[in-house]
């Protein structure tokens, strides 16, 4: 800005009136006014939950435990048995990393929420379905029939949306998340739609090298054991090899078995194409009643699961790394008629608020 | 709303006759350039088949007056058919997750999927709509991925009948 003599005006209104050469404002990119409680890194290439606590203790407990196996126990097994188990190893090793942070940082699929237009069109429609009345309506739904089930859709009062079916808002991250699986602490990010398969990835990989790293722990000290007598091995070994400590081997023992249980569990959702919220809620349970079955499953697990694991990953609706639209009008020449109202977007919604302002 | 019209370079107050002649300039450019926006009508998504993206083909009573029902029901079904095939089950799509698998998902860094290579095609049929269809009759049509899926958003300008550039 040039030196001036003249004094500046104090009262410089909020909206001032807008002209070609107004001064640019550093543009923001649309992750800087999310409205959800979502954490960003890298300029919006990373997006975790607000409490990632439990997934850096995760990241350690995986890698201390690897990095006592592949200290104590691979040299030893290399030389005596095959030097393909820690071949084996570190690739199991460098999957499962690859996938909990595929999970941890990549969008579940978040629905943005409604644009003040939209929130208004659709409160519009809903007061003329129930006769608009001074108070305020009841819960909102809408019923639609999929594959012969009727399924309710909610109205989300902190998104302004008709929730698609399989969608839920995660308090946690005060989001709509779609096909809503459940929101992990362990891997601090919800679990949704564009990362299931990684996630399920991730606890099966998972699975394997605990049991792999558990299986080839105790071949260890068995090896030994045939010189020293197995109690006395297994007595010695926490001195000199700390992986191998009675205590350790108690927590692999339980996080085996848990990690083994969730794997199943998650097995068995994939193969009738359920979510974990609709399992708890038992929505598609015969319980419920006898004609009540799975709209969504297409028959066969074959196809459940393929449909899962390797269907076509869908884009992120949120558009983290796009620029806020700035203010300053684009005046463009009116060519033809048509150039005006082949205006852009961002053209659009600018000339929108210009009208509405002024 | 009289605001105080500085000058960008040095914020000093514009005298009064160039504050008149500013505001009558930038409002006849207004006028000239940017159509009055009359309403926005958004067509929803139609769940019937699942959780599959398409939208209601009903047509809309606010854009009776403006184009064939038949016109608007063909671009709709266009648009239902389009992301049809990006969230099509096939070999294509499992030989990709596969590939994609196998390389622990980085082969995403280089390469784009399916789904969105036939968004951009999607964006560009809706420009070409755009320009040939919906511009000459005063609508505008958004590109349903900048509302989150959730919506096709058309855009209805005020019907004015424009002398010059037809």
């Amino acid at each position: 800005m040039r030196e001036c003599e003249y004094s500046q005006i104090s009262t410089r209104s909020s909206t001032p009136m807008e002209t070609p050469y107004k001064k640019r404002t550093p543009k923001k990119r649309k992750w800087e006014t999310f409205p959800g409680r979502n954490k960003f890194y890298c300029d919006g290439r990373i997006m975790m939950a607000k409490q990632t606590g439990v997934f850096y203790l995760t990241l350690v407990l995986i890698l201390v435990t690897c990095g006592l196996f592949f200290t104590f126990d691979c040299p030893y097994l290399a030389l005596h048995l095959t030097p393909v188990i820690p071949v084996i190893g570190g690739v199991l090793f460098l999957f499962v990393l690859g996938t909990l942070l595929r999970t941890s940082f990549s969008d579940p699929g978040v629905l943005p929420r409604a644009t003040p237009d939209e929130a208004a069109d659709l409160e519009r429609q809903i007061d003329v379905a129930n006769g608009s009345t001074g108070y305020r309506p009841p819960p909102r739904t809408k019923e639609v029939v999929i594959n012969g089930q009727t399924v309710k859709l909610k109205y989300c009062f902190t998104c302004k949306i008709f929730r698609p079916p399989r969608a839920s808002h995660c308090s946690l991250c005060d989001n709509c998340v779609e096909r809503f699986d459940h929101h992990c602490p362990w891997v601090g990010n919800c679990v949704g739609r564009r990362n299931y398969r990684f996630f399920y990835m991730f606890i099966l990989s998972l699975s394997f090298l605990t049991i792999f790293i558990f299986a080839f722990v105790i071949t260890h000290i068995i090896l030994r054991s045939h010189r020293n007598g197995f109690l006395t091995a297994l007595k010695d070994s926490p001195a000199r090899y700390p992986f191998t400590a009675q205590p350790w081997l108690v927590v692999c023992f339980f996080s085996v078995w848990s990690i083994v249980g969730l794997s199943g569990f998650h097995t068995y959702l994939i193969s009738s194409n359920q979510t974990t919220n609709e399992d708890i809620k038992g929505s598609w349970s015969s319980k419920r009643g006898k004609d009540n079955y799975n709209p969504y499953s297409y028959g066969n697990i074959f196809t459940n699961c393929c449909a899962a694991l390797c269907g076509p990953l869908p884009p992120s609706l949120i558009d983290r790394r796009g620029f806020i639209e700035s203010d300053a009008p684009q005046l463009a020449p009116p060519a033809n008629g048509i150039t005006m109202y082949g205006a852009t977007q961002s053209q659009q919604s600018h000339m929108v608020s210009l009208y509405t302002v002024s | 709303m009289q605001e105080k019209l500085q000058c960008s370079f040095c914020s000093t107050a514009l005298s009064f006759p160039l504050q008149t002649a500013t505001r009558f300039l930038t409002h006849s450019l207004q006028d000239l350039q940017q159509p009055a926006v009359s309403s926005k009508v958004f067509i929803q998504r139609d769940y019937s088949s699942g959780t599959i993206c398409k939208f209601q083909t009903k047509f809309p009573s606010e854009l009776e007056s403006r184009i064939d029902k038949q016109q608007f029901e063909e671009t709709i079904q266009t648009l239902n058919n389009l992301y049809a095939e990006a969230e099509k089950l096939g070999g294509k799509s499992y030989l990709e997750g596969c590939l994609a698998c196998l390389t622990a998902y980085t082969i995403f860094l280089c390469m784009e999927t399916h789904y969105e290579k036939v968004l951009k095609k999607i964006a560009r049929y809706i420009k070409d709509q755009n320009e040939k269809i919906y511009a000459p009759r005063g609508l505008l049509l958004t590109d349903p991925i900048e509302r989150g899926l959730r919506v096709v958003e058309i855009t209805i300008f005020e019907d004015r009948s424009i002398g010059s550039g037809r």
